[in-house]
């Protein structure tokens, strides 16, 4: 969210038309006032059943045992394959977005995003903003995935949207000179004879996210493969428990949907996860109700449908487990 | 088409746009949000009820344009740039629009407008500019344009970024 400087969307609830990085930062200041303890540069190396997190900050690496552990490690990008996808000057949409916003650094001139999601389309935005050009959005599918206002937004600005279209290779010897594109027929092949070359120094992949799950997988935790949700999620309960008790799972990790589910979702274990340990406030019930129907109202739409598809799944896993179980 | 290059067509807008004779009237403002998302800032940035609270998130902004004055708040706050303000009681008329570019047009200065679909439509001046706390670096851009364009034009280009 540090490096998301559009505006979101939502509701007031989670912050609705603030943009993301100034969102992070009231979240993280509420966060410290409450008490929290924050370690930075702390990557979790691994995650037991018995509750030990093996955590390496900087030089040191400890352990910690801990009662609970609400995992929240977010979604890892997908990339594509085609001849020389590992030409300097490939990169995924998050590490442009990295080096614009937290370096301050331009990854190149000329942009071919590919990808019309609306990662595709908010990094080409930000890439406009940030003085680039971008030559072109390439999307395989027929539609703008993403949402039409932030596609509108690029268009104006004179991006024009490529759908049905794809990358055929990329040029270059020593680092990315252009990227041959190709118009896709019915049967998602390359129409012949539409194949033609772009001139850029930058292609941007924004194809899509998976679950960063690795840390679950390593405790054990029931996975299930939705392709809804962006490949293998944690089978969980309705209170955002994985299947090894102890370990609750938010956000992108539980399914890669939105920052504003993301907030409510870390809510929801936050509170599941309290309740659990003995801290069971009177005001739970309200609060857990409240999250619930933020949710239901965040999902609830034609753009929410696949999300609301990859849930029932979901939730089908588990209960066949819980019937097999019993 | 509208899902597939992002450019509102005729029909599109027709359903979001206030009669003529409100639009002569005076400032109004005019959303171009055409897909169902769950987003309602536009709702409860609007002071004068014009864009009532929203019963379900995912629902269209409705506008009432005879109670909306087109004070442009809900142009600043809607996240998706999409609303604009429109005044064709003058002369010549006067697009307000969202801009996110630097640096900033100054006052006064000839602009290219453009359309949604990023093509020139001719040039324009710029009357005034919004840019303080309550735009969150959303400026507001007032530009001069032809009556006859004021539903066309929806940016403008000057040389800056984003161009
Ligand atoms: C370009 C772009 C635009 C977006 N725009 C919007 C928008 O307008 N509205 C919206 O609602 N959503 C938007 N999103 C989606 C939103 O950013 C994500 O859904 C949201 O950030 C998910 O939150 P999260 O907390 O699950 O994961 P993240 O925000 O990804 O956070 C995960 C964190 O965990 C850390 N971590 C990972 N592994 C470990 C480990 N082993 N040890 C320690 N730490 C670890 C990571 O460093 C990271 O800080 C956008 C996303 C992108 C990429
Ligand atoms: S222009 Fe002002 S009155 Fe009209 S809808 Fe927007 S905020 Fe409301
Ligand atoms: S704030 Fe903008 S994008 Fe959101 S519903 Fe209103 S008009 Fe649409």
């Amino acid at each position: 969210m540090l490096k998301q400087t559009h505006k979101f969307f939502g509701s007031r609830r989670q912050h609705a038309a603030m943009r993301g990085m100034d969102i992070a930062a009231a979240m993280a200041a509420e966060a410290m006032q409450a008490g929290v303890e924050v370690w930075l540069e702390a990557t979790v190396l691994g995650l037991y059943q018995d509750g030990v997190l093996l955590v390496q900050q900087r030089e040191r690496v400890v352990t910690v045992q801990v009662a609970r552990v609400v995992i929240a490690t977010g979604a890892g990008e997908k990339t594509l394959a085609f001849p020389n996808n590992d030409l300097p000057g490939i990169y995924g949409a998050g590490a442009v977005q990295t080096m614009l916003h937290l370096y301050g650094v331009l990854p190149g001139r000329r942009v071919l995003m590919v990808g019309a999601g609306n990662i595709g389309l908010i990094v080409s935005y930000q890439l406009l903003q940030a003085g680039v050009e971008v030559i072109a959005v390439l999307e395989a599918m027929r539609e703008v995935g993403g949402y039409l206002v932030h596609a509108s937004k690029i268009r104006r600005a004179g991006v024009p949207l490529l759908t049905r279209h794809t990358v055929v290779g990329a040029l270059g010897t020593r680092f990315l000179t252009g990227v041959v594109i190709g118009r896709l027929d019915d049967s998602g092949g390359i129409v012949p004879g539409s194949e033609r070359v772009l001139e850029v120094d930058v292609m941007c992949l924004a194809v899509g996210l998976t679950p960063a799950a690795e840390l679950l997988w390593q405790a054990g935790c029931r996975m299930a493969y939705i392709p809804e949700l962006g490949g293998h999620v944690p089978v969980r309960d309705g209170r955002m428990q994985t299947t090894v008790p102890g370990i609750y799972v938010a956000g992108d990790v539980a399914g890669v949907e939105e920052a504003s589910s993301a907030m409510v979702e870390g809510r929801m274990a936050g509170l599941a996860a309290a309740w659990d340990m003995g801290f069971q406030s009177p005001q739970y019930p309200h609060l857990w109700a409240e999250a619930e129907t933020e949710l239901a109202a965040l999902r609830g739409g034609p753009v929410g449908a696949r999300i609301r598809q990859g849930l029932a799944k979901l939730a089908a896993v588990r209960a066949r487990e819980v019937a097999a179980g019993a | 088409m509208l899902s597939s290059n992002a450019v509102a067509e005729p029909a599109d807008l027709a359903a979001v746009t206030p009669s003529p004779e409100r639009l002569a009237r005076g400032p109004v403002a005019i959303a171009e949000c055409f897909q169902q998302i769950p987003c309602d800032p536009c709702s409860w940035a609007c002071r004068r009820g014009a864009i009532p609270p929203f019963v379900d998130l995912n629902q269209r902004p409705e506008i009432d344009w005879e109670l909306c004055n087109g004070c442009g708040v809900c142009v600043s706050a809607c996240p998706g740039l999409a609303i604009f303000v429109v005044d064709l009681s003058r002369d010549p008329a006067v697009v307000r629009l969202p801009y996110e570019f630097l640096p900033r047009p100054e006052a006064g200065a000839t602009v290219t407008l453009v359309g949604r679909d990023g093509c020139a439509l001719g040039e324009g001046r710029v009357q005034r500019i919004q840019d303080g706390r309550v735009q969150d670096r959303t400026a507001v851009v007032w530009v001069e344009v032809p009556a006859d364009l004021a539903m066309a034009v929806r940016h403008i280009r000057f040389g800056g970024n984003g161009q």
